[in-house]
């Protein structure tokens, strides 16, 4: 902000990089600063201040800096600073095998790793040109375990939502529930997050179990959890006054700035891409694309409440068909010896390992599978060169992968396009004009991960 | 390094630009096959140290540029065709804009000259028979040993109308990094055009403010391009100084 003279407890600085004066608000001297403001303006009331908002921000979703120029309580500019958590995902997948960068991308969007793991490997696998022999099983797998993370990211971003408008309960009610499913994820992956668990050619291991059990369980519960939340948010004139009519995109604007997701259902248009273009078998699921037109932060609320009931229908479909009659042979993995994982996972008692049979029979029993496993397990396997780019729908949009071979063990390159990162750009749309206030639903909405945005 | 569409993907029989009818006879084809420049020595790309693998008088050759024959299959033909009418009744024409036309693993590239992106960008996005609303961002590829065309942006757009996509490649040297930008015909490229900018040190010429994204504003170099290491810089904290990952241990 610019202004003349300081209020008692500003502090200026003076390197020479700001323009105007720089002030640093402590708290409760608000009154003081506008003072400031109004003494440096020419008419007085008509300040514009520049305020700077995070990275270190509780209500920013992570490390996301806004630069909010104000007029009195009206935003006027936002701009979006963000990088502050690029950790070189995709630089550092070039120099590890392709099964290895699964590792990596699954760290992209921490609220949804599943489906980092996913779009890399159906991208791998375009690549190999296995798409069509991954083993029915495994595909049912990647379906449940993305349809749980999909309702987990939802709560995820809905829970902490609530809190940023002041509401404690439902971000515990939230939460509550997303434990439910981090639970399941950790059962069947070992991990609630970063799981590695979607691999090139299938998934790494079968379920354990009583894995459909439990999943079951939770599928009785949820309707209870979901009705909750339903309960405590739908009618909560708080929840409503903030967010009807806030953060207003209608469907022009949504493809003009190439949003997709649950902003793009909100505003009436049912795409998506497991319905317009299915992968991993979703043209086989009964669900609906739960579409509103009210264009706003609420209709977003609604989408995600409603996605979440979608998925657990299909979590049930997926179960179901999981528990049916299972033939002798049903692998998880391709039965392809040059690309599927030779080791056989079992949980031993110092924690999950490869199993005390695939050991033997490497080590006692065939030199040839001593090789093959060795070979296979250091260096990789090599993908034939080209090109490819797998997209499917996220919690948040489109999530792309675009894979790059130059024939060898190792990607070329891969580049993750993050719904999160693309949609931040729909900030300034949403929040200029409004008021300061309403800039937290405003990013809420759009539900960033900072960890996706800046990989 | 090739990184090419499709060296060996199926339905796409590879020809070069000077590839003829002989093409397909073995003599012709191992001729070609020698004359290509080495791109790489050995599988793992150890220089120095032992390679005990036997592999390390592996020659790796560059292949020959690809553009795939007709019939492309699946709508990318009707597409093509569809394209093709556009520009030329726009006068562009067809084969000024697009080098190259490859269909390769079911996805549809086309090369374009770099001066004629926002053109072709612009028809893709407008004309009601195409419609490609969507450009899902820009990617960065940096191929070192492809002389001229050293840089690329890949483009991929979707159109939901028709429920197409379809990818665009630009090259440009590494000596001239420049491709125009495309944030009039898709405001959303803006971010993605930093991004492609901060990692490749691609130009988006009459891009509006082109900063870099993810990198702090005063980084030097370009983290993404082949040339530069992984980790690249010592990391300093509380008076100790750890190298940088590169020069740890090898990766190679």
């Amino acid at each position: 902000m610019t202004s003349q003279s300081a209020p008692p407890r500003a502090a200026g600085l003076d390197d020479g990089t700001a323009e105007g004066r720089v002030y640093t608000v402590s708290g409760q001297d608000w009154d003081q600063l506008v003072a400031a403001a109004d003494e440096a303006a020419d008419t007085p009331g008509t300040g514009h201040m520049v305020i700077n908002m995070g990275p270190q921000h509780p209500s920013t979703h992570g490390v996301l800096r806004l630069i909010l120029t104000l007029d009195g309580e009206t935003v006027t500019e936002a701009r979006v600073g963000i990088g502050y958590l690029h950790t070189g995902i995709e630089k550092n997948m070039e120099y590890r095998t392709w099964t290895q960068g699964v590792t990596f991308c699954t760290r992209a969007d921490y609220l949804m790793p599943i489906f980092n793991e996913t779009v890399y490997c159906l991208g791998v696998e375009r690549l190999l040109g296995i798409e069509d022999r991954i083993p029915d099983r495994a595909q049912i797998i990647r379906v449940l375990m993305m349809e749980l993370n999909r309702i987990g990211s939802h709560l995820g971003g809905l829970g902490p939502f609530g809190m940023e408008l002041g509401a404690t309960t439902i971000f515990l009610q939230g939460l509550r529930m997303r434990e439910r499913v981090l639970d399941l994820m950790e059962l069947i992956t070992g991990l609630r997050m970063n799981h590695a668990y979607i691999r090139p050619g299938g998934v790494a291991q079968d379920l354990p179990p009583g894995a459909l059990e439990k999943i079951r369980e939770f599928l009785r519960e949820a309707p209870r959890l979901t009705g909750d939340l339903h309960k405590l948010i739908d009618s909560n004139p708080i929840f409503t006054g903030r967010t009807k009519g806030i953060a207003y995109l209608d469907l022009e604007g949504c493809i003009a700035l190439g949003v997709t997701g649950p902003m793009l259902r909100s505003a009436g248009l049912p795409w998506d891409l497991r319905k317009s273009q299915p992968y991993c078998g979703y043209e086989t699921y009964e669900f609906d694309v739960p579409t509103v037109t009210s264009c706003d932060t609420y209709g977003r609320y609604e989408i995600r409440m409603a996605e979440i009931d979608e998925s657990l229908k299909i979590v049930e479909q997926c179960v179901d068909r999981l528990a049916g009659h299972r033939p002798a042979d049903d692998p998880v993995m391709i039965r392809d010896a040059k690309i599927g994982w030779p080791a056989r996972l079992s949980l031993g008692p110092d924690g999950m390992g490869p199993s005390p049979e695939h050991i033997a029979h490497i080590m006692g029993q065939s030199m040839e599978a001593l090789i093959h496993h060795f070979k296979l397990v250091t260096e990789g396997f090599r993908v034939p060169a080209g090109q490819a780019y797998a997209a499917i729908e996220s919690p948040k949009g489109e999530l792309g992968c675009h894979v790059v071979s130059d024939g060898g063990t190792r990607p070329y390159r891969a580049h993750f396009r993050d719904p999160s990162f693309h949609h931040l750009q729909a900030l300034a749309a949403l929040a200029e004009g409004g008021m300061i206030a309403d800039v937290i639903p405003a990013i809420a909405s759009i539900d960033p991960v900072m960890g996706g945005v800046d990989r | 390094m090739s990184g090419r569409d499709g060296a060996s993907g199926p339905g796409n029989t590879p020809h070069g630009d000077e590839a003829g009818e002989n093409m397909n006879l073995p003599a012709r084809a191992g001729e070609e096959r020698l004359a290509e420049q080495v791109v790489r020595h050995g599988m793992f790309g150890a220089k120095t140290s032992g390679d005990t693998s036997g592999y390390g008088r592996l020659l790796v050759r560059r292949p020959p540029l690809l553009s795939s024959p007709r019939p492309y299959g699946s709508y990318f033909d009707e597409l093509t065709d569809e394209v093709a009418r556009v520009l030329e009744a726009d006068g562009t024409g067809f084969g000024d804009a697009i080098e190259r036309v490859v269909a390769d693993r079911g996805e549809l590239t086309f090369h374009v000259r770099r001066e004629r992106l926002p053109e072709v960008a612009r028809k893709l996005r407008e004309e009601p028979t195409l419609a490609f609303e969507l450009c899902t961002g820009v990617s960065g590829v940096h191929y070192p040993a492809e002389a001229g065309r050293e840089l690329r942006a890949v483009y991929h757009l979707l159109s939901i109308t028709h429920n197409r996509r379809l990818r665009l490649e630009v090259s440009a040297p590494d000596a001239d990094p420049h491709i125009p930008s495309l944030v009039d015909v898709y405001p959303a490229c803006d971010w993605h055009e930093r991004e492609t900018w901060d990692f490749f040190g691609i130009i988006f010429d009459g891009h509006p403010a082109l900063t870099r994204i993810e990198m702090p504003d005063d980084w030097k170099g370009h983290p993404q391009r082949k040339d530069y290491p992984l980790g690249g810089i010592p990391v300093e904290y509380r008076g100790t100084k750890v190298p940088p990952p590169d020069e740890r241990r090898s990766y190679a």
